[in-house]
């Protein structure tokens, strides 16, 4: 019931649309109608535009992600282990963090040309920092006595990392990444649309200036296709995994 | 934390920010980084100060930040009138807010391509693109925070006797007040983001054209001062946002 309510609006608007286009019988460059919309994503399907664009777009994006993510993984422990050198790190966290990726594309063009380098440095900067944020603030939230308990075990750095912070802060490590990965997506699509001729963003760039309306919305919405269905697949698997758990608030 | 000893820390970590800029500054000087490519921090604040003191960095800076905080306004407005509404009534929670949640996780930069097909490589297709990308944050914030009253609060406003709006007004929108400034400064984030798109895109005039313009033409002292100045735009309007939340919000501070 409630699924049917959810889709009386937008298959009502679907169908005006479809009228409208038809009685109206305008050439539009910059409108079409639903079906032609969904004859060309078919079309665009088909002759491996879309699964190659996307794969593009996904390598561009993921790889970002693990680089970005990785090394914010990893200074996010020794931040939230060593306080000192959080203490210290502040002023350059606060002031590099709020530099919008996007203004760095000049940048990354200049030193690094064209091309997937570019693109996964980008997204590397940007997934950089809510990983570190986050994961900075899981490691805060830590049971003290958990600390303590490794303490009397003697446990070394190492042995207190991976058997002690890790597996506390896991679930808000994945919430993180969940984050981040819509955020890797973003960015890479964003760098394509303003300057990279690769994935999704270029093809659909290209489909804008060239006049055609109807691949250029099927892959509006092919993009938010794919975005929705990577948060939904991380998204369950965290309900899988880690139950409540993930669901503790995590402050903006 | 006694003060003199978090004097001590702040203290301290704008040491290690200025050893970084030190660093910097040791690359772009022995690294074998041509200057083409990596200008080193005195270039750049050089840069930075001409273009002030010339003119032009203020111009483009204003033009950035007018478009930016237009477009962040009109988005807002917008954002909390229809999300009151949205989130006030039932009815229109049943049947418009699932649409919203399947429209959310595009990526606001991919309407870009098609608000241009429309309106072409203009500077009112940038604030237009700036409004629709900016409103999701602060609409969907508003939409839950009308909605998740309180019940009590909800069955004091019908013993009152308050009609819907009046309802809206005095209980619904202070209770969701925190999400709405939230979701403000997210939005004022994808504003400042979609600028800088926006113009490298259309050539209008602002940071986002500067800093792609002189990537282009390999004046990386220039180009560094335009990311420093769009960093510090970033860095200052969110402070001034977290002032604003705090200042408003004290009521919710016991």
């Amino acid at each position: 019931m409630k699924l049917l309510k959810a889709l009386v609006l937008p298959v009502a608007l679907l169908i005006v649309w479809e009228i409208a286009m038809r009685v109206s019988g305008v050439q539009s460059d910059s409108l079409a109608a639903p079906s032609q919309i969904a004859v060309a994503f078919y079309a665009a399907m088909l002759d491996g535009t879309i699964p190659r664009r996307t794969a593009e777009t996904l390598r561009a994006a993921l790889t970002g992600l693990a680089i970005g993510g990785g090394s914010a993984l990893v200074a996010s422990i020794v931040l939230g282990l060593v306080p000192p050198v959080a203490r210290l790190m502040q002023f350059s966290i606060e002031v590099l963090r709020p530099v919008p990726a996007v203004a760095l594309i000049p940048v990354a063009i200049l030193s690094l040309g064209f091309g997937y380098g570019m693109e996964i440095s980008l997204v590397a900067f940007a997934t950089f920092w809510p990983v570190l944020i986050y994961g900075h603030a899981a490691i805060a939230n830590i049971e003290p006595q958990l600390l303590d308990v490794s303490r009397v075990l003697r446990l070394s750095t190492f042995g207190r990392v991976t058997k002690v912070v890790l597996p506390a802060t896991l679930p808000r490590y994945f919430v993180a990444f969940r984050l981040a990965t819509a955020v890797s997506l973003i960015v890479a699509v964003t760098v394509e649309i303003a300057a990279n001729p690769l994935g999704i963003g270029y093809e659909l760039m290209t489909a804008s200036q060239s006049l055609h309306p109807d691949l250029m919305f099927a892959l509006v919405l092919w993009i938010g296709l794919v975005g929705w269905g990577l948060n939904g697949a991380l998204l369950l698997a965290q309900r899988r995994l880690f139950g409540p758990a993930a669901m503790a608030e995590i402050a903006r | 934390m006694t003060i003199a000893s978090r004097t001590f820390w702040i203290a301290g970590s704008i040491m290690v920010t200025a050893l970084l800029v030190w660093g910097w500054q040791l690359i772009a000087d022995y690294g074998g980084i041509p200057p083409v490519f990596l200008p080193g921090p005195d270039r750049a604040f050089r840069a930075l100060l001409s273009g002030f003191d010339g003119g032009e960095l203020t111009r483009l800076t204003r033009a950035t930040v007018e478009r930016m905080i237009y477009g962040w306004i009109l988005a807002s407005l917008a954002g909390i009138v229809v999300g009151a509404l949205i989130g006030s009534s039932r009815l229109a929670r049943e049947y418009i807010a699932p649409m919203l949640e399947i429209v959310r996780p595009v990526p606001v930069s991919a309407f870009m391509p098609v608000v241009m097909a429309f309106l072409g490589l203009t500077g009112t297709m940038v604030l237009v693109v700036i409004a629709i990308g900016s409103i999701w944050p602060v609409l969907l914030a508003t939409v839950h925070g009308v909605s998740s009253v309180e019940p009590r609060l909800m069955e004091v406003s019908q013993s009152l006797r308050l009609g819907r709006l009046r309802t809206l007004w005095k209980i619904a929108l202070p209770n969701a007040q925190p999400d709405i400034l939230a979701g403000m400064r997210i939005g004022l984030t994808v504003a400042l983001i979609l600028a800088v798109v926006g113009e490298m895109l259309t050539s209008e005039n602002g940071l986002g054209w500067y800093v792609l313009q002189s990537a282009r033409a390999y004046r990386s002292a220039d180009l560094f001062a335009g990311v420093i100045v769009l960093g510090l735009i970033g860095l200052i309007s969110n402070l001034a946002l977290q002032a604003v939340e705090r200042h408003v919000l004290r009521w919710k501070r016991r």
